[in-house]
């Protein structure tokens, strides 16, 4: 391929995001009320239920939520990767600086991500494609887009490398993914996302993978380039102990519900879903030493057939008959928090 | 956990000290480390080399013309001029075996080269198209494996006047298409569903750049080995066809026509006329399946 026709490539890129009728004054990133179904042999999933949230430039947003409750499938929506069949968006909006996500064709779609959004997989490992250089891997990605020389990308790729703290970069780059550790793996992975400067990165649990120590270096080095450029930071995560330092709100899920949204303060401080007080009662403290850990009791509901009324009242020690018989609303709580529970008064004070 | 800010100031990361691993080396270098100290690799790849220099220079092996027969010698048995005997025509046996090696082998590496690019094609097609481009991939290939391979040979070859290496190698390529593209299809159908197909997606990559760039080099491996297999595969089918009289005919010169004459004297104290040409199928067969079988370990990291 030809110079001209890269830059041309670029330009058309650049021209159809151009020319959207982006707003300014609109949140960064809006999801209102997004709904996902899964198409299944064992019938009708309802992955994702009227989920909701709002991201601004600079802000951390974690999504906290055990296995199956629709976090990953949330991200998914959002990038416009969803394996559609068997998923079905069907109903809400995905709203980016006021333009709709999911009235785009498949090909603006395309320029948004990498440009706007980027994503950050679980497991890096998995994550990169095994017969490639990571620098050839992250050079091919800004050339494709950027329309750059293959001995810019190259250079591109080196630059990244050191955004992200990997030693020896220049030697490191024409390593291939299998020669790094876990932690350098998902530095590099960080850099892919970081490649094209987007305005907000999705991370997707990307710690699972590691272990303690090295957790917290790649947790901190997210939010510190999150901070540098400004970016929208998503985290997905079900461990409460990561988001704690990093996010500054949180929306809990539970069975494709967004059950409870707060500031991350207030919900450490004081629940007022049962669903977010379980799950902070059940993270193992020091101070609790030699006594037994609080767990959880019982599984999520199948999405195929959730129960009627609130999704989490075979589980929960507040229910009553109400809940058995009537799906909560989001509750509007003191401190500009929403809570779906029809008993939020007796969480939050208990 | 408690103190990230801490770990920062200790400058380089604990994990990073990692030494640098041997050479950098990518999936297809590993596999040819691998093979390089498999001794079966180099005793397979001799005689396959043999083999085909045997059919594209085949003036180099012997003196004798292949086509200068007196019957005076018909049916001569080994001796220490003749290592291999004389043919019932009374052609130099030798001579014989060595330029019939062109034809099988011309016929065995078009049908392989055809049935490779149409398998990886389709294949890859009915891998990454989910929907109604699989079924009708799919359902094709099911119809061609209800078809027994050597009654579909010999009556398609039947329906051609002229056999010559076009026509058999486009029979045994019609034959042998459908194994290689439902391997390339399941192939396709577990990379597809890998992290880095989805990452390269969520990072804007079109579906060209999907299946040239990262489905293709991931999903291909199992495919070669098969088409080196397969490729011995074809020889041993030429010379079954040949000796069945639906493939090459006289005056032509190849193995089966070679097993074909000498049959009738294998038990009429002539051994040599049919054991000399079957021994150069075997071998050749043998050698293209053990360098299959080479190819398969160094590229399966489970046998490491």
């Amino acid at each position: 391929m030809t110079e001209t026709t890269i830059e041309s490539k670029r330009g058309t890129e650049n021209e159809v995001l151009a020319n959207l009728p982006w707003d300014a004054n609109a949140p960064l990133l809006e999801v209102d009320n997004l709904q996902v179904e899964f198409h299944t042999r064992d019938g009708v999933a309802k992955a994702i239920n009227g989920v909701s949230f709002t991201l601004d430039a600079g802000e951390t947003l974690g999504i906290l939520g055990e296995s199956g409750c629709g976090k990953s499938v949330t991200a998914q929506a959002i990038m416009g990767i969803l394996d559609i069949p068997p998923a079905k968006i069907t109903g809400g909006s995905i709203k980016l600086n006021g333009v709709d996500l999911l009235q785009l064709d498949e090909k603006t779609r395309r320029h948004v991500r990498a440009n706007k959004i980027a994503i950050i997989f679980q497991d890096a490992l998995s994550a990169l494609n095994p017969v490639f250089t990571v620098g050839w891997q992250l050079a091919e990605l800004y050339r494709k887009h950027s329309g750059a020389s293959r001995a810019q990308a190259k250079a591109k790729a080196v630059d990244l490398l050191k955004l992200v703290r990997i030693p020896a970069a220049e030697q490191r780059v024409n390593a291939f993914p299998h020669q790094f550790s876990g932690g350098m793996r998902q530095r590099v992975m960080i850099a892919m996302a970081l490649a094209l400067e987007p305005d907000i990165i999705i991370a997707d649990e990307p710690t699972t993978a590691l272990d303690v120590t090295v957790q917290a270096q790649v947790m901190q080095l997210l939010a510190d380039l999150q901070k540098s450029q400004n970016m929208g930071l998503i985290l997905i995560t079900h461990d409460m102990g990561v988001v704690a330092d990093v996010v500054d709100k949180i929306t809990v899920m539970y069975a494709g519900d967004a059950v409870e949204r707060a500031d991350v303060y207030q919900i450490y401080e004081r629940p007022a879903h049962p669903y977010t007080k379980a799950l902070l009662e059940s993270i193992p403290r020091v101070d609790m030493k030699g006594q037994e850990l609080a767990a959880i009791k019982g599984l999520p509901p199948p999405l195929t057939q959730l129960p009627p009324g609130c999704s989490f009242q075979p589980r929960c020690r507040f229910a009553k008959d109400r809940c058995t018989t009537e799906d909560p609303p989001l509750y509007d709580v003191p401190g500009n928090r929403k809570s779906a529970c029809h008993y939020w008064e007796e969480v939050f004070n208990s | 956990m408690s103190d990230p800010a801490m770990s920062l100031q200790e400058g380089p990361p604990a994990e990073q000290t990692e030494p640098a691993k041997d050479a950098n080396r990518s999936l297809w270098g590993d596999a040819w480390y691998e093979l390089k100290r498999n001794p079966i690799f180099w005793v397979a790849s001799t005689m396959a080399i043999f083999v085909i220099l045997l059919a594209v220079f085949p003036f180099l092996w012997t003196n004798a013309d292949p086509s200068t027969c007196r019957l005076a010698n018909s049916r001569e048995k080994p001796s220490a001029d003749h290592w291999f005997g004389y043919t019932f025509q009374g052609c130099d046996m030798w001579a014989k075996v060595v330029y019939g090696a062109s034809k099988s082998l011309a016929v065995a590496a078009l049908a392989t080269t055809f049935t490779t690019i149409i398998g990886i094609t389709m294949g890859t097609l009915a891998g990454f198209f989910p929907g109604w481009v699989d079924t009708i991939i799919s359902r094709v290939t099911d119809i061609f494996f209800g078809l027994p391979f050597l009654l579909g040979a010999v009556v398609f070859l039947q329906l051609f006047q002229i056999r010559n290496v076009w026509t058999i190698t486009t029979v045994l390529t019609l034959l042998g298409w459908t194994t290689l593209t439902r391997i390339m299809r399941g192939s396709v159908l577990s990379t597809k569903n890998k992290d880095y197909v989805d990452a390269a997606r969520a990072l804007g990559a079109t579906n060209g750049h999907i299946v040239f760039k990262h489905i293709l080099p991931n999903a291909i491996a199992p495919v070669f080995v098969l088409s080196t297999i397969a490729l011995g595969g074809y020889i041993g089918a030429e010379a079954t066809l040949t000796f069945l009289g639906v493939g090459f005919q006289q005056p032509n010169t190849t193995w089966g026509l070679l097993i074909q004459e000498g049959q009738p004297y294998a038990l009429q104290g002539d051994p040599h006329l049919l054991v000399i040409p079957c021994a150069f199928v075997v071998v050749t067969v043998l050698a293209f399946i053990l360098l299959g079988d080479a190819l398969r370990d160094a590229l399966d990291p489970r046998n490491r």
